[in-house]
């Protein structure tokens, strides 16, 4: 009878990975260093944790075959058994060892994914600065000196370095593809780091659940040769307007726009936040925060959201 | 606020028709107890009551309603993102279900039907004539009533919660979330966080100071060991959540800076501390759930606990490494390498002791006799399915992979993975093998069994497919999206999934039905499922006095050698019995503390004032009242026994 | 029930008295970590005092050491009146409580005055992060002392009323206790908060 419990998850797994078609899952189809140590990874868990589950399944299908009581006759009178220490160490020393190999596995790949992607040269990391209001994300690029809402291009082949932090509410940059998320904050600048192996357009979103406009948080990033990179940055830098303060607080105020380009970025007006290790400082963190702008947060509804649709 | 501000949820016509629904059930309800004329009964056999038994099923009854609430949100959410672009909920609407659905599964489902079961069993488990603070545990149960009507009159009146059961600033800030929402997910968690509190040291001291005569520590049964666990876990656990809600309610109510994002607060101050409780929280849910398992494994095996050491073991290292992971809740928090892969080891570590007691569990079993009753067959189905939870949770502990997972519905599905074959399971386990204990009655077992293979179905049809949605980029807490995504199919199975699910949680309600019906030939008596520990030594149902004699208890199953042996446990002379007088002030003092808390929600603090002055006037009462209880004679013991011998 | 076993103290008598004063000490346990939470969070946001006064700009030896010696005093005092109770001697007994009470209603008033003198330099509750820490840890710690006020009199009240019996023993030991664990939280907020602060 139990057989089926042990089944249908086998089954139902079958049957989703059919019905999801043959299009690969986002995540175990990376296009970068970053997202693909992390598939790795994933794959190195999955390999493992069948293994266990493996033997857990065989025992407990062992144990529900040969001891029902169907089987037993009806004077069999089970003994005691008050344990067996070689079996407990045995199955204590077994997952210790498994957790080792896994802590080692974790500890390397983590510390892969948080420092520069090896293997680009000695190309110094292009700087892109994310940050994210209600319900936007607003990419800066200081040394290009242009800024863009909702979209980003990068070159491939070349370092990348996003440092996030947030206007308002805690948000999660995600571009699966490309690298795992980390999280963005008024308080403290994070980065990620990452590079684009293949050409393409990669779908990023904000994935911490941040209110009404949430699900519409959502960008798109764009890998290039480092020539067209380039070519675009020095088209935004002619053809669109600048960034004003104005403008910018007006755009924080606003709750869902489409895709934006300035060819100056806010950061000349508006300081992002400290890293981790001089916001432990106290005398620099009460300063810095001076100079940091916060977003006015009017009421943001959904009923402007489709009027800034259509502002586009 | 205006009135029509207050009552704005009532604009919604999915709100409308629940309120509707809620007047119409509750007016049924009152009209019922008045036609029967059942409300001085009411009065004085529940509401002021301080027996354990009754606290317990009372416990359970309000448990299992508000499941169906629960129950409910979940169907919505899953019928809402069963197809693309979907129109049933919009986003506002959305995001107050799965917030109150995530509060009400954890806070007023799982936490309450385990207390119940505490309530109910512990006591008996141990040979004690009732817990060590009879009207404090009443006060906490009406406590966590008044939290559980807090957080229920929210969805009409003023708004529900909706920066999700985790609340994070700046999201859950006055400053993003203007409304009364957020207030009542602050007072409702903090009235029926102090219930808790009460019922943590209640039970801690009735396990260490009122066990039998001769039931040394490695003689307490598993099922009160592992509560005992879980109740010194809400000790330590609970005050940290006390203090982050009140600072919660600090910022915004009276414009504190705690989490705030200007003048020095920090946001992420209050995802520590609320993970800080959140992690152990867990294992207040899943402890007792094992100790449920190891009871019902045992007994339908016919066979003793496998390891009894080494589950205990298990069980302590558990409760210490449950404090010391909070973190893995936020790697992508950005605090480094080192941070990151400390909290993974010691978040895969709890994978060790865990894996002690399935293995503990599966050699119970060998040269066993398995019955496949409805309670067995819980605790059968949870090893399997919790194992895909397991397996999934130490790939979710690894930091780096973590990047890919986080808040997606791979997370939400590892969560469900362990807290409902866990906590769900082990529920569902311990109410079908105590039920005859708390009425005399069995359960139907054919309904029950239907009932279980529905639920475990549908579980899986439900779940499973977001293991493999979340890989896909899938987020939670979205409340649509756009068609080219390619995620509905998987979906849609989901929420066909949740419907088979919906339909095994009505057969638990039908069965309550039928069984009442045929109460008659499902009688049983004081041990139908010849088992091994104290409880199942007295009547079912238990008389008030719980045994007429306290056995002595010189091994561990007692129960089971004395049934051997054909021993009487309860052999020894019968002396006047001292019992706590009932009282309707735990009663009462709740409604004025859940009225100081409503009245706090909506800034009223001249009101909720002069309530908190007369929750201390409560107080000072109770301080210069001598109660010295009251004795039951051993005439009645006698005549009580003949009668529940008799009836047998 | 009521086993009477002169080796143990009164307070301690018959299977209830017992129970309340072990689940005392397990309510203590949680008081712990409800001052470790507000601690922490002391700790956390201590130097986030944006525009604000800082601790160094705020803090006064005097009044501190007056508070501390007032609450230590009445720490030793209200373990005069249990060793009276033990003697089996109600008056002073009730003159060791009153006076316990007496001084810590000192305390508070010279708290309260302290909390006056920061609202003066322009520091309330909602300044900064760490004027909101500080001021919630200091005014739980006086919140308590304040409930254990109102506690202390009902106590007394029963003591003269009814003497000293297992019932009143048990209450004005456990009260006792209490009162212990404020002036062992004291201790801790005078040298992590005010020592340190000052230094």
């Amino acid at each position: 009878m139990s057989k089926k419990v042990l089944i249908m998850p086998i089954v139902a797994a079958l049957l989703a990975v059919v019905l999801s078609g043959c299009e690969p899952l986002m995540v175990l189809n990376p296009k970068g260093p970053n997202a693909e140590t992390l598939s790795k990874t994933i794959w190195i868990s999955i390999a493992t944790m069948v293994v266990v589950l493996a033997v857990v399944y065989i025992l407990l299908i062992n144990m529900l075959t040969k001891y029902r009581a169907g089987k037993m006759g009806a004077d069999y009178e089970p003994p005691h058994e008050a344990g067996n220490h070689k079996l407990e160490i045995l199955w204590t020393v077994i997952p210790i060892v498994i957790v080792a190999f896994l802590s080692v596995v974790t500890i390397v790949t983590t510390k892969d994914v948080e420092s520069k992607p090896e293997g680009y040269g000695d190309k110094k990391p292009l700087v892109v600065y994310a940050s994210s209001s209600e319900w936007k994300w607003h990419f800066s690029y200081p040394e290009q000196g242009i800024e863009t809402v909702n979209y980003a291009h990068i070159p491939t082949d070349r370092p990348i370095e996003f440092r996030l932090y947030s206007f308002g509410t805690i948000t999660s940059f995600w571009v699966p593809q490309l690298a795992g998320q980390k999280y963005a904050m008024t308080d403290m600048l994070t980065k990620i780091h990452l590079a684009a192996d293949h050409k393409g357009d990669y779908w990023g979103r904000n994935s911490n659940f941040n209110g009404e406009g949430f699900e519409a948080m959502q960008f798109n990033i764009t890998a290039e040769s480092q020539a067209d990179f380039d070519q675009w940055a020095k088209d935004v830098k002619a053809k669109e307007p600048k960034l004003t303060e104005k403008e910018f607080n007006k755009l924080l105020k606003a709750s869902v726009v489409g895709q934006k380009s300035f060819s100056s970025t806010h950061l000349e007006f508006s300081k992002p936040p400290m890293d981790h290790k001089a916001m432990m400082d106290a005398s620099k963190y009460n300063e810095s925060k001076k100079g940091q702008k916060r977003a006015d947060p009017e009421e943001h509804d959904m009923d402007d959201m489709d009027d800034m649709d259509s502002m586009e | 606020m205006t009135m029509s501000e207050i009552f704005a949820p009532l604009k919604e016509p999915l709100i409308m028709g629940t309120a509707v629904g809620i007047m119409v059930g509750v007016i049924a309800v009152i009209a019922g107890l008045t036609y029967f004329k059942l409300w001085g009964w009411l009065y004085n056999n529940y509401i002021k009551t301080v027996d354990h038994k009754k606290i317990g099923v009372m416990y359970i009854f309000v448990a299992l309603v508000m499941l169906f609430k629960g129950g409910v949100e979940a169907l919505l959410m899953r019928a809402q993102t069963a197809v693309p672009d979907n129109k049933l909920l919009n986003s506002e609407h959305y995001n107050e279900i799965f917030t109150t659905h995530g509060v009400l599964m954890i806070l007023f489902v799982a936490m309450p039907f385990l207390f119940g079961l505490f309530n109910v069993v512990i006591p008996l488990q141990i040979g004690a004539r009732d817990v060590a603070f009879p009207r404090l545990n009443a006060l906490s149960f009406w406590l966590f009533a008044a939290g559980a009507v807090l957080i229920n009159v929210s969805f009409i009146i003023g708004g529900s919660p909706n920066a999700g059961w985790t609340s994070y600033f700046p999201l859950a800030g006055i400053e993003y979330n203007p409304g009364v929402n957020n207030n009542y997910y602050a007072w409702s968690l903090q009235i029926s966080g102090l219930g808790s509190l009460m019922t943590g040291i209640n039970f801690v001291t009735t396990i260490v100071k009122m066990r039998a005569p001769g039931m040394t520590w490695m003689k307490v049964p598993m099922f009160t060991w592992s509560s005992f666990i879980a109740n010194i876990i809400v000790v330590f656990a609970f005050p940290v959540l006390t203090v982050a809600l009140i600072m919660m309610t600090m910022d915004r109510q009276f414009g504190t800076k705690f989490f705030s994002t200007e003048d020095g607060g920090m946001d992420m101050l209050w995802a520590n501390l609320f993970w800080v409780w959140g992690h152990p929280e867990v294992y207040i849910v899943i402890l007792p759930a094992f100790g449920v398992f190891s009871e019902v494994i045992a007994t339908f095996s016919r066979k003793n606990l496998f390891g009894y050491g080494s589950m205990v073991a298990s069980m302590i290292i558990i409760s210490l490494l449950s404090f010391l992971v909070w973190a893995h809740h936020f790697y992508t928090m950005g605090h480094g390498v080192v941070v990151n892969g400390v909290f993974s080891i010691t978040t895969m570590l709890i994978a060790v002791p865990t894996g002690v007691k399935i293995f503990n569990w599966l050699l119970t079993m060998r040269h066993g006799r398995i019955t496949f009753t409805t309670p067995m067959l819980y605790a059968l189905g949870f090893i399997p399915i919790f194992t895909i939870g397991g397996v999934t949770g130490v790939m979710l502990a690894m930091a780096s992979a973590d990047y890919q997972y986080h808040n997606t519905l791979f997370l939400v599905a590892h969560f469900h993975y362990v807290l409902i074959p866990g906590t769900v399971f082990g529920i569902l386990a311990g109410y079908h093998f105590w039920w005859p204990k708390m009425f005399g009655f069995k359960l139907n077992e054919k309904i029950g069994q239907v009932g279980f293979w529905l639920i475990a179905i549908g579980f899986n049809v439900t779940f499973f497919p977001m293991f493999i949605l979340g890989l896909d980029g899938y987020a939670r807490r979205m409340y649509t999206y756009s068609a080219e995504t390619g995620y509905m199919t998987l979906n849609m199975i989901s929420f066909i999934g949740a419907l088979v699910l919906a339909l095994g949680f009505a057969t638990l309600v039908y069965n309550i039905y039928y069984s009442l019906r045929h109460r008659k030939e499902l009688a049983c008596g004081g041990d139908p499922w010849d088992a091994r520990s104290l409880e199942w030594a007295t009547h079912s149902p238990v008389p008030e006095y719980n045994f007429a004699v306290v056995p002595t208890i010189s091994r561990l199953d007692e129960f089971w050698y004395a049934k051997k042996e054909g021993r009487d446990l309860q052999a020894g002379k019968i002396e006047d019995i001292h019992m706590p007088n009932d009282s309707a002030a735990p009663f009462w003092q709740s409604v004025v503390m859940g009225l100081f808390a409503f009245f706090f929600i909506f800034n009223e603090i001249g009101i909720a004032i002069a309530l908190g002055v007369v929750t201390l006037i409560f107080m000072a009462v109770r301080s210069f009242e001598i109660d010295e209880g009251r004795h039951i004679h051993i005439k009645e013991i006698e005549e009580e026994e003949r009668r529940l011998r008799g009836d047998r | 029930m009521s086993k009477h076993n002169n080796s143990v103290p009164l307070e301690y008598q018959g299977e209830e008295n017992d129970l309340k004063i072990f689940g005392f000490w397990i309510f203590l346990g949680a008081e712990i970590v409800l001052f470790a939470t507000l601690f922490t969070t002391y700790f956390t946001l201590v130097n986030r005092t944006g525009s604000a006064p800082t601790g160094p700009e705020l803090f006064e030896i005097g009044p501190v050491i007056l508070e501390t010696f007032l609450l230590l005093t009445s720490s030793f005092t209200i373990g005069l009146g249990v060793h009276a109770m033990r003697l089996g001697r109600v008056k002073p007994m009730i003159v060791f409580y009153i006076i316990t009470l007496l001084l810590g209603a000192g305390f508070l008033a010279v708290e309260i005055d302290e909390f006056i003198t920061y609202v003066d330099h322009g520091a309330t509750i909602t300044s900064s992060a760490f004027l909101s820490a500080l001021m919630t840890l200091l005014g739980t710690h006086g919140a308590h002392v304040t409930f254990g006020l109102l506690w202390g009199i009902a106590i007394i009240i029963q003591v003269s009323k009814h003497g000293i019996n297992k019932r009143t023993a048990n209450k004005a030991f456990i009260f006792s206790l209490y009162w212990h664990f404020l002036d062992v939280v004291w201790i801790f907020l005078f040298s992590f908060i005010y020592l340190k602060g000052m230094m």
